[in-house]
């Protein structure tokens, strides 16, 4: 078995009902799927299966052999982020982070079928995913701004807007 | 030890693999095998992946919808009521990008939750079942096919495109990954047809309510004679036994105005 697994090619050793999830973060230690409930509850551990959302923990690896895998690592990288990392960036759209990658996934995937930059559009979206620090009106805000096209000058940026200064500069 | 799997690339490949269905676990879209595997609940040492077998298609030929079984229930939303939204109503986007009509028509019913949100549906419209197993290919109603589904490889389901439809669900945020309870309703010609899902271990036909259709608030009460509510994680039978009887009703009447 292989996957192509963000425009590489990989070869599979894990048995082939071993899930995608395990196959992503303990063969081929790509870990922003994350292994959250492992039923398919929490969408942590989404990836693109050639561009549409799945569930890897629900993904016999053998049911994508040959597939196009598409993690956050592949959307883009930290001198070339993609609108909807730029977004997320700007908004402060993340706390622990632990959804993070997979929203972002989703995200990308919701917009990329032209969603809309409506909240209750993207809320039904995101519907699967699950935040853990409740922080839904940032993400939300940040999908719907990248949704419009917003530009941000993140270089410029001496914080994050959600960043509280500390006398001293700490932060 | 890992299982044998076998990766059937069509329809015929898939009914012989499978055979007379013994000692053998599928693997559809994976939303519910999965889980047990990933929990260690199963260990199959046979087990046959349908992904690549070619059984996903929604085909229409007159008033007759024959639908696959590895059709996604991604596919199944811009279907009319009932199907279509139920369909929608399932889980989140991404499991009804996965999980399929055949694998949630078979869904075994665990205690803590009610499963087959289609069944409901599938029986209001008086779907029939094509399956494969012990005895060879049979087509059976549903009713009949999920008293009798152990050992059944389910090939396609058929249903004639319902001249009006309802579905109605129990709708609160908690419940979104299952369907806790639910109604769906049919007209074709005079006759009107109603099933339940979450209302028992599986889909279950409002026979009372059928009776009274003309009547819904008589043939809402008269519902609760045809199901077996039970206690579970998602509501307990008291809430479903006074909740039910507005599903059916707004159910009735949509079916009324519709049509």
């Amino acid at each position: 078995m292989n996957i192509r697994l963000n425009g590489g090619t990989v070869d599979i050793k894990s048995p082939p009902l071993t899930s995608l999830l395990t196959v992503l973060r303990e063969e081929l230690n790509v870990t922003s799927p994350k292994r959250g409930c492992d039923q398919g509850g929490c969408g942590a551990c989404t990836v693109l299966v050639d561009g549409t959302p799945q569930r890897t923990c629900l993904t016999p690896v053998a049911a994508v052999d040959g597939a196009e895998i598409t993690t956050i690592e592949g959307l883009g990288d930290s001198e070339n982020l993609t609108a909807v990392q730029q977004s997320f960036l700007h908004h402060g759209a993340a706390q622990c982070g632990f959804c993070t990658p997979s929203m972002i996934i989703a995200a990308t995937a919701y917009l990329d079928g032209d969603g809309s930059a409506e909240p209750e559009a993207i809320q039904e979206a995101l519907k699967g995913h699950l935040c853990r620090c409740t922080g839904y009106q940032k993400i939300i805000s940040a999908v719907s701004a990248a949704a419009t096209k917003s530009e941000f000058d993140l270089t410029s940026m001496t914080a994050s807007p959600n960043t509280v200064i500390l006398p001293g500069g700490d932060t | 030890m890992s299982a044998d799997v076998m990766i059937p690339y069509t329809t015929e490949a898939a009914i012989e693999t499978y055979g007379d269905g013994a000692d053998i676990t599928v693997i559809a879209g994976g939303t519910i095998v999965m889980q047990l595997l990933n929990y260690r609940r199963m260990a199959p040492e046979r087990a046959m992946l349908l992904s690549k077998a070619g059984m996903s298609y929604v085909n229409r030929e007159g008033p007759t919808y024959t639908i696959g079984a590895m059709t996604p229930l991604s596919d199944l939303i811009g279907l009319a009521a009932p199907l279509g939204p139920c369909a929608a109503n399932v889980a989140d986007h991404e499991i009804q990008y996965q999980a399929t009509i055949g694998g949630n028509l078979c869904a075994p019913t665990p205690p803590e939750h009610p499963s087959g949100d289609l069944q409901g549906p599938l029986i209001a419209l008086r779907a029939t079942v094509r399956s494969t197993g012990k005895g060879g290919i049979r087509r059976d109603g549903v009713e009949d096919f999920l008293a009798n589904k152990a050992g059944r490889l389910v090939l396609d389901i058929s249903f004639d495109a319902p001249q009006a439809g309802a579905f109605r669900a129990l709708n609160r945020p908690h419940t979104r990954q299952f369907t806790a309870l639910a109604v769906s309703g049919v007209r074709s010609g005079d006759k009107i047809s109603l099933a339940a899902t979450g209302a028992g271990p599986t889909g279950i036909r409002l026979a009372s309510a059928e009776a009274l259709a003309a009547d819904p608030a008589a043939a809402a009460e008269a519902a609760l004679n045809d199901v077996a509510m039970r206690d579970d994680s998602l509501a307990s039978a008291w809430y479903r036994e006074r909740t039910f009887p507005t599903l059916v009703s707004a159910v009735l009447i949509e079916i009324q105005e519709g049509s």
